[in-house]
């Protein structure tokens, strides 16, 4: 631990405390709240208003301000879980495991939205609701992966349990992560290849590519306060015996 | 330092995760095949699509290939992969998508003159996302040597 910063290391031992963790999220989710209404405002008017409509396909792309946000999202969400997972595993942190299961839902919410609003655009585009190429295989499969962490966890009572269950399986299911990356280059696939996240240049116009990447921080927010709320109602429900829950819900009541 | 135990998890975590990726890559690679979606057209000139059964064929419609012979809803189009040609027939409707220049992918079979029916057409999209007149003015420029 020589190369962080004694600061940053004192930051994180604080924050897997949790009645510091209750505390400070509570004081920073005004400011989390303002930035995604600010930054949802920007790329949904730049996204449905000032981006032009594209050569080929009319309006009709503009469903990638959701779609491809979302796709990511799926991804970013699922690596986030099981690397919580994985850190409650080994270190045996509350907040991991918490952070961990408070994760899942979310990332199946997101995943779904990402099929459903690929197979809208994908039925006047392609002409299909769906197909079983890779890359949308792999994706169907990284909702049946979130859906079982999040039962896997609702069937174990003793919630110590359940996180080490989810983290086994979100751990193995990690493998599926590069698969759907990679999907589009590895296999002839109907979905198309990457377009920002190519090694050259985006192959988006500069119009089209800020309202994306405006929303795709937007969708990044949305997780922090989304999962930030669901890890504390989940801490509370953990803690609902310790004397720091305790203290702070009398301290309110008198 | 990390006590031993910690140590010895976080080695067994590793593990599982390399065992989970191996297997994994073993068992994507024997099922390689099975996993493209599409045969490409030098695949069905070179005899590796399979005869008298549904697969599905995908390619680039070649600029000015496609006539509509009878005057009626069938289509025949040329589909290549810059290498080799296959004439497709399709009768039916056609993605907003499918344009001459563009990607699609066809589901049907080969007919005993090596003409492909098609039961079903895709547009497939490509990746690029651009308004209209920057499309006019890349086409007005004088045409870039083909890199692929």
């Amino acid at each position: 631990m020589f190369l962080i910063p004694d600061a940053v290391v004192r930051f994180f031992h604080r924050m897997a405390s949790p009645p510091h963790f209750y505390a400070f999220t509570e004081k920073l989710m005004p400011w989390l709240v303002t930035i995604f209404v600010l930054l949802t405002a920007a790329g949904l008017y730049g996204g449905l208003v000032l981006a032009p409509p594209d050569y080929q396909q009319g309006d009709s792309y503009r469903i990638i301000y959701i779609h491809v946000p979302s796709a990511w999202m799926s991804l970013f969400i699922y690596m986030v879980m099981a690397a919580a997972g994985g850190i409650g595993l080994v270190w045996r942190i509350k907040l991991a495991e918490v952070v961990a299961i408070s994760s899942a839902p979310i990332g199946a919410s997101f995943t779904f939205i990402a099929l459903v609003t690929g197979s809208l655009w994908g039925k006047p585009m392609w002409g299909t609701w769906w197909v079983w190429d890779a890359r949308l295989t792999s994706e169907l499969i990284l909702l049946f992966l979130y859906l079982g962490v999040i039962g896997l966890y609702g069937a174990i009572d003793d919630k110590r349990v359940a996180s080490k269950a989810i983290a086994i399986l979100a751990l193995v299911g990690v493998v599926n992560i590069p698969i759907i990356h990679y999907s589009v280059e590895w296999w002839n696939t109907l979905h198309q290849g990457p377009t920002v996240t190519k090694m050259d240049k985006p192959s988006i116009h500069v119009t089209m590519l800020v309202p994306l990447l405006l929303m795709a921080l937007s969708f990044k927010m949305y997780y922090v306060i989304a999962m930030l709320q669901r890890a504390r109602v989940e801490l509370l429900q953990r803690e609902r015996n310790a004397q720091w829950v305790k203290n702070r819900f009398l301290e309110k009541q008198s | 330092m990390m006590k031993p135990a910690r140590k010895q998890r976080l080695m067994l975590i590793g593990l599982m995760v390399l065992g989970a990726s191996v297997a994994t890559g073993f068992a994507l690679k024997s099922f390689n095949e099975n996993l493209m979606y599409f045969f490409s057209t030098t695949d069905v000139m070179d005899g590796k699509a399979p005869k008298e059964t549904l697969f599905r064929l995908g390619g680039m419609v070649i600029k000015g290939s496609v006539e509509r012979p009878n005057d009626g809803m069938m289509v025949r189009f040329k589909l290549t992969d810059f290498s080799k040609e296959v004439t497709v027939e399709y009768t039916g409707i056609l993605p907003d998508l499918f344009r001459e220049g563009q990607g699609i992918v066809a589901n049907g079979k080969l007919d005993s003159h090596g003409v492909f029916i098609a039961q079903e057409v895709l547009a497939k999209h490509d990746e690029n996302y651009m308004p209209p007149e920057v499309k006019d003015s890349l086409k007005n420029q004088p045409a870039a040597p083909v890199t692929k």
